[in-house]
């Protein structure tokens, strides 16, 4: 089981489509620094997240400090994703095999 | 849980090099250790000790120092990047003739096998790519 990070913002960059095309079953997604802008309702990306966490049940996470930098924590988020903080991320990344980085 | 990090990103170009610490300093807090920080390509700006940015910025390659420092953490600076970006210790300032080094205390400069070794030996690689 794979942690996938993303941290380029899907309004700019195609790389969370890149990495949603491949992504295994049971695998993970953090987002980080412009990749939390995927969180948003109104992303480019935000169907296919859906789609992923309901049908391969796709855990999709993002870290609040990035969130709440580019003043995103009170805005309308995906019910999907999770906010959490880099102690949650410490965490996440022992509870994978291993940490796939997309920048 | 034993970790590394591989640092790809500048201060203040991306916000990699920021990540990466706060990811060090959490990971650290939950009781985990580092077994090694590599910082390749641009990464390698962080180990300049002669940064001075506004006062009241943060400093991150001073906020790199001293955690390095207070935790004795192994932090490699890869030697090919760090040439090219005109990051150099006494040593290969020396060697090739320059006229001052800028290379921050507690980095060591190697090679890329330093990344491999930090693959192979620790629990988790973390990559933090600008």
């Amino acid at each position: 089981m794979v942690l996938h990070t993303v941290n380029k913002s899907p309004f700019s960059h195609c790389l969370l489509e890149q990495c949603l095309q491949v992504i295994g079953d049971k695998h993970a997604l953090l987002l980080l620094e412009d990749g939390v802008y995927a969180a948003l309702t109104s992303s480019p990306a935000a169907a296919r997240l859906l789609q992923c966490h309901s049908e391969r049940a796709l855990a999709v996470y993002a870290l609040a400090p990035d969130l709440r930098a580019r003043g995103l924590l009170e805005r309308g988020l995906l019910a999907c994703v999770e906010a959490v903080s880099y102690a949650d991320f410490v965490r996440l990344a022992g509870e994978y095999d291993s940490v796939q980085s997309w920048f | 849980m034993i970790f590394s990090l591989a640092i790809y990103g500048a201060p203040y170009s991306s916000q990699a090099s920021d990540s990466a610490y706060r990811f060090a300093t959490a990971a650290l807090a939950g009781g985990h250790s580092i077994y090694r920080l590599f910082f390749y390509a641009d990464g390698v700006h962080n180990a300049t000790r002669l940064a001075a940015p506004p006062q009241d910025e943060n400093n991150l390659p001073r906020a790199w120092r001293q955690l390095i420092e207070a935790h004795a953490i192994d932090s490699v600076v890869c030697i090919a990047s760090a040439l090219r970006r005109g990051i150099i210790n006494g040593e290969e300032a020396e060697r090739y003739g320059c006229d001052a080094d800028n290379l921050a205390g507690g980095f060591e400069v190697s090679g890329l096998g330093q990344l491999l070794d930090a693959a192979v030996r620790c629990d988790r690689l973390i990559t933090f790519g600008d």
